[in-house]
């Protein structure tokens, strides 16, 4: 009973991480610029893709394909931003999901052209794959250990540089008004770009972290869409700290439910959140 | 004439039937005639339109903007389906039983969903899609999961008349049926709760404090849009003989949607000239290679979306008006 409880929690915690560092991007993004990018996932599954490239056919080591491929990710994402998303800004919600849906279907055709319809998941280091024994008889594998300090140090980061540093307090204040903080001078356009180039950034090192947990497949962007909206709904758009309990209540939650009830799927999360949404429309942790 | 007769006139005027307006109903029985082989995509491309216009009442009209319409459809296809396959093989009942059954879910998942809005909103409809998605594909034992649902057998239609293997009988059906939903849906936005529908999508806020229940009407929107896609999922199970997993797809909802930029929403027709457009498109270039399709199709939609905004008919609009201004200079 313990085990299975440790096990719940355990994998339900590094689950959350990967989830909160896709998803934290998004929110942001949400919050600042306000479109629906439907088509972050495809951000976080060019990360995992271009890790495996890099690992697989360069033969670098993790950790500098994970920073290289969230460097090309940013880098193509202004791009985007430039290109498509900034001329959508004022844009009807209809047609910020339709982009967004092209864009999904983009993707998902590039990765099956490229990488093939199959599952890929990232070959571990070597020093990321013992399952050292704690408590009793249930071991923790290292990597989900790094997982829940990694998405710990980037929730602490974040929350630093949001509250902390000029950018973040540019951001906040664009935010809260987009016209009052353009008239005290604070360039809106500039700050787009490179809050859309951190959420890429964010969504790619999720990518490329959660390979382990999330498999990479060519619908990628598609299949964990609604886990990442969940956690932005939640979470309250724009907001940093509410997306990391959100991930840590979903992400929990979901592996309590594939662990105790695998038949149902997840039929008790999307339950739970009909519930949660009927009772308080803009999240836990939102402002109304 | 004063402002307010000219503006009654108008309303007025868009109630009654123009002759443009035979112009689908032309088009599709000359199809019959004519292209007697292509009958079985035809009567796919009638029921997709009959979906996606159940969507505009939505999208177009109220201004809902969703990604879960697939859950209706779904829902309908696998009623009409599994009446048929436990022994209920009257198609008209089966399909009235189709309407019902969605229209029911609507009314439930709507009352949820229209509580929130923007992203929670589209959120939720994929949740309710989701939901039944995995229902679905778990309960092998009823819905066939993942292989479909197979023997799905139809008596004569009135009793009268046997679905044939050229697919004539299913074609006329499938064009009747879109036929009658047609005039529903043509009287619905043509009267005062459809003009309501477009206040609300204009400017909910005036609507409310003119004294409209804005929440209740959207519901009732809702609720109609529902039934008639589960109408159409109804027609798809029925004249496929067959409910593939696929009816519940985000594909499936997604393609509504597309639909609906590609021919122009908010415009009744746009939904015959889109689904024909995207049914044929893809039944001639995703045949050898869906991923070059998919590929194209998602370009194609981002630069519909930058530079062509409100879809085929909304070109012609334009070039109409400016067909009219040129001719108007001297």
């Amino acid at each position: 009973m313990v085990t299975l409880l440790a096990s719940i929690l355990f994998t339900g915690t590094a689950y959350a991480m990967v989830l909160y560092i896709t998803a934290v991007g998004l929110s942001v993004t949400m919050g600042l610029l306000g479109i629906a990018n439907l088509a972050h996932g495809a951000f976080a599954m060019a990360g995992g893709y271009l890790m495996l490239l890099f690992i697989g056919k360069s033969g670098m080591p993790f950790g500098a394909a994970l920073v290289a491929a969230c460097i090309a990710v940013g880098l193509v994402s202004v791009l985007l931003e430039r290109l498509l998303y900034s001329r959508l800004y004022a844009a009807p919600e209809l047609d910020q999901v339709v982009m967004s849906v092209g864009l999904i279907y983009v993707s998902v055709a590039g990765a099956q052209f490229f990488f093939g319809p199959l599952p890929h998941s990232l070959q571990l280091p070597a020093y990321f794959q013992g399952q050292p024994t704690i408590l009793g008889n249930f071991s923790f594998p290292v990597y989900r250990l790094f997982l829940i300090g990694f998405g710990l140090a980037t929730f602490l980061v974040l929350l630093m540089g949001i509250e902390r540093t000029m950018l973040g307090a540019r951001i906040r204040a664009t935010v809260d008004n987009r016209i009052m903080a353009q008239a005290v001078g604070i360039n809106t356009r500039r700050l787009f770009t490179t809050v859309f180039a951190l959420g890429s950034v964010l969504a790619a090192l999720g990518g490329g972290l959660g390979a382990d947990m999330m498999a990479l497949t060519p619908d990628y962007a598609l299949a964990h869409l609604v886990y990442f909206l969940i956690v932005v709904a939640v979470g309250g758009l724009g907001s940093v700290r509410g997306p990391f309990f959100a991930a840590l209540l979903l992400g929990i939650g979901d592996s309590a439910c594939r662990i105790l009830a695998p038949q149902a799927g997840a039929f008790f999360v999307y339950a739970a959140l009909f519930l949660l949404l009927l009772v308080r429309p803009h999240g836990l942790f939102g402002r109304a | 004439m004063t402002d307010r007769d000219s503006a009654i006139d108008r309303l007025v005027g868009t109630r009654r039937l123009r002759p443009i307006e035979a112009l689908p109903w032309v088009i599709a029985i000359a199809a019959y005639f004519l292209l007697p082989q292509y009958l079985q995509l035809g009567t796919q491309i009638l029921y997709t339109i009959l979906y996606a216009l159940s969507l505009d009442l939505l999208l177009g009209y109220t201004g809902i903007v969703t990604l879960g319409h697939a859950a209706y459809f779904g829902t309908g296809a696998y009623t009409a389906g599994l009446l048929a396959v436990a022994g209920w093989h009257e198609p008209i009942t089966g399909l009235l039983l189709a309407m019902a059954v969605s229209g029911l879910l609507g009314l439930l998942s709507g009352a949820v969903i229209l509580r929130t809005q923007g992203l929670a909103l589209l959120m939720l409809g994929m949740a309710v899609t989701l939901l039944l998605y995995e229902a679905a594909n778990n309960q092998n034992a009823i819905t066939g999961g993942a292989d479909g649902l197979q023997g799905v057998e139809i008596a004569r239609v009135f009793g009268l008349f046997a679905f044939d293997m050229y697919g004539r009988v299913t074609y006329l059906y499938a064009l009747g049926v879109l036929f009658l939903a047609w005039l529903l849906m043509r009287a619905i936005v043509h009267a005062p709760f459809g003009r309501s529908l477009v206040g609300i999508r204009q400017n909910p806020t005036r609507m409310l404090s003119i004294g409209v229940s804005v929440y209740r009407r959207r519901l009732v929107a809702f609720t109609i849009a529902a039934s008639l896609a589960g109408l159409a999922g109804g027609l798809a199970a029925q004249t496929n003989q067959f409910v593939s997993l696929d009816a519940l797809s985000f594909d499936m909802s997604g393609t509504a949607v597309l639909i609906l930029v590609l021919g122009g929403p908010g415009r009744l027709y746009g939904a015959f000239i889109g689904a024909t457009i995207l049914m044929v498109a893809q039944d001639t270039l995703s045949k050898d290679d869906p991923i070059f399709w998919m590929f194209w199709l998602g370009l194609f939609v981002i630069a519909l979306v930058l530079f062509v905004r409100g879809g085929a008919l909304g070109l012609l609009d334009a070039g109409m008006s400016r067909l009219r201004k040129l001719r108007g200079a001297p």
